[in-house]
């Protein structure tokens, strides 16, 4: 074990809003990424691969679907499950993506969505890392507006002819099933295509400055034949994959704060031993000090909206517009700490001694993806005023 | 095979230690507790005991109402059910008295191999696993680096001094104190931890046990080693000071 495992960010008694299991849920993950992650995710970053023996393992452990109940799942709640969540993406967000579309966007939508005959088929695989999977929902020209999509299914008897094309998909190539959304006559439906389908063909996107450590792809279907026992039965209309989202940016919003954790944690420490000018710790200096006190007032507020999100989760209060206040602003926020923390590292800060250039870059896809920061502002400004500004 | 691992919570090893008001120990508010990390390996030696042979692992804690955490860790990794000695202050026992709660909790229990960390993190006695075995009447080995069940009998390696180790057969039922990093530690899983709420937990108090024993041995004072520095000068001829400072490197600072 490393002599200096990660011991939390708690400025507010925060630990005292959590269970016994949430705490000793949180140090499963925690001793994980100190010991499996950590040691290798800069290797991984630079040489742009996704830590792929680390698969079955958080499988064995449990982090693949760890909210949802049946086929293996741990059924946890879902403060437990973000916990998790923050713990890996205080590895690296590339992690944390990789775990969040496995459980959210691929064995959710199966779960919610799925024939027994595909749950069957698929989530005890899913869960215990054999088999990986992917979402196919954005395309080259509809990212923040799904609802145009051009990826068609006609019907033709008992098959499904697919043809389009879909892009920015994480782990697409490393997939074994992608859960592809297309518009047929009876509206967007959803489809489990497996790899080596004939028709279906992937590729990497290359040339990341971001999420360097996550498999980023596009998927391609060229009159692709999927029979209808592959189509999920009750995803019926955009909401469904939309249904899906909400599940994924709930893990996103703790995500978001382990990589302010992380960030903030190194600045801390690395201001209380720099020295400079008479040899006096830079944390000594005031303006050290705002930037360290601002960090850590923007990362408790996040941690609160993290709680009490997870807390009306749990109660089925939650909703899709709460949703986008949490990962909103937590990712906001962790951009925010992110960028004060490189700026009180100066020179040492760019280098890849230090995750917060890592956590920085990610940060900025995690902005973007799963709804970017303007589209959630605009669902929270709907929620508010009555009146949908998105075009 | 029946085992049973004795564990102890401890404060996080890289704690920020401050000592309490009294002076007799250290001051627990805002401390993070863990397992004692030879313990750790103890559990994770029964543990694979158990996978390889079958039987039952049970843990045995004496703590605070707080070493809860630490028993429910232990059922989460795989042990099946514990027994906690509810004991509000550890430090106020020596290791007889605490071996003797110990022994006490585990007269019904008739374990094959009972296995204790080779000493506490905190304490650091290194005493109670090895009184435990005289008090239980076991046949006993420490600082163990490997275990192997043949039969009735076990293989064990002993860590001894300067890189050398001992290799010793001995029979069952036996108690064995076990070495730090001997092994992979294996993580708690998340249904692991869900199922550690439905396994049996027995706890009796210290007053049940028969805590009568007066300690023979008595934590007198807890400080911090005093820091001074002490300048020598040596005087006189150049050739003879300069052979004493070198003496003085080698063999008190040690750092030629």
């Amino acid at each position: 074990m490393p002599t200096t495992s990660f011991r939390g960010v708690d400025y507010l008694l925060i630990e005292t809003l959590f269970s016994e299991d949430e705490r000793l849920i949180r140090q499963t993950a925690r001793q994980f990424v100190d010991e499996r992650v950590l040691p290798v995710i800069r290797d991984c970053y630079r040489d742009a691969r996704f830590p792929q023996d680390l698969i079955p393992e958080m499988g064995r452990l449990g982090f693949y679907g760890a909210n949802l109940e049946g086929y293996g799942c741990a059924g946890l709640s879902n403060v437990e499950y973000g916990l998790i969540m923050q713990e890996l993406e205080r590895g690296d967000s590339g992690l944390r993506s990789f775990v969040s579309v496995q459980g959210a966007l691929v064995m959710y939508p199966i779960l919610t969505f799925g024939s027994d005959a595909q749950k069957e088929r698929w989530l005890p695989r899913l869960q215990s890392g054999e088999a990986v999977g992917c979402f196919g929902l954005t395309e080259p020209d509809f990212g923040s507006n799904p609802a145009g999509m051009r990826t068609t299914a006609r019907r033709q008897g008992d098959t499904w002819i697919l043809n389009g094309e879909k892009t920015w998909i994480t782990n697409g190539t490393a997939a074994d099933v992608a859960v592809v959304w297309a518009r047929t006559d009876e509206g967007i439906a959803g489809f489990l295509v497996e790899r080596g389908t004939p028709g279906f063909t992937t590729s990497d996107i290359h040339g990341k400055w971001s999420m360097r450590a996550s498999v980023t792809s596009s998927l391609s279907f060229a009159d692709c034949r999927i029979s209808e026992a592959d189509r999920l039965p009750a995803a019926k209309g955009l909401k469904a994959a939309l249904a899906c989202l909400t599940q994924a940016r709930f893990g996103i919003a703790w995500g978001a704060l382990g990589a302010a954790m992380d960030c903030y944690e190194t600045a801390r420490q690395y201001t209380v031993l720099r020295k400079q000018f008479d040899d006096r710790p830079i944390a000594s200096h005031q303006l050290v000090q705002e930037k360290l006190a601002c960090m850590i007032t923007e990362i408790t507020k996040g941690q609160l909206l993290a709680i009490h999100g997870g807390r009306l989760k749990d109660q089925g209060t939650l909703e899709p517009a709460h949703v986008s206040m949490l990962k909103r602003n937590n990712v906001a926020m962790a951009l925010d700490v992110a960028r004060l923390s490189r700026d009180l590292l100066g020179a040492n800060g760019i280098t890849d001694e230090y995750p917060i250039m890592r956590h920085l870059c990610n940060l900025e896809t995690v902005k973007t993806y799963e709804g970017t920061d303007h589209i959630h502002a605009l669902v929270i400004g709907e929620r508010v005023t009555g009146i949908p500004a998105y075009r | 095979m029946n085992i049973v691992v004795c564990v102890k919570q401890t404060p996080a090893r890289d704690s920020l230690l401050r000592v309490d008001a009294a002076g007799k120990w250290v001051s627990e508010d805002d401390l993070n507790f863990e397992i004692n990390e030879p313990d750790a390996y103890a559990l994770e030696s029964g543990l694979q005991l158990k996978e390889q042979h079958g039987g039952e692992v049970t843990v045995l804690c004496a703590g605070p109402a707080r070493a809860a955490q630490t028993i429910r860790e232990a059922l989460a990794k795989g042990a099946d059910r514990a027994i906690h000695i509810a004991a509000d202050h550890l430090g106020a026992l020596d290791p007889l008295g605490l071996a003797k709660l110990m022994a006490a909790a585990l007269r019904d229990e008739k374990p094959d191999l009972v296995l204790t960390g080779l000493q506490s993190d905190d304490l650091g006695y290194g005493q109670t696993g090895v009184i435990l075995a005289e008090l239980l009447g076991l046949p006993h080995a420490t600082i163990i680096m490997q275990v192997e069940v043949e039969g009735g009998t076990l293989q064990v390696k002993r860590e001894l001094e300067d890189g050398w180790f001992q290799h010793v057969a001995m029979p069952l039922p036996a108690l064995l104190t076990i070495q730090s990093g001997i092994s992979k530690l294996r993580y708690a899983t998340l249904m692991g931890i869900k199922r550690a709420k439905t396994k049996p937990v027995r706890t009796v108090s210290a007053a049940e046990l028969g805590d009568a024993a007066t300690p023979v041995l008595e934590v007198a004072r807890v400080y911090a080693p005093p820091r001074g520095k002490r300048t020598q000068l040596f005087d006189g001829d150049a050739r003879e000071s300069a052979a004493r400072l070198v003496e003085k490197l080698r063999f008190e600072a040690r750092v030629l």
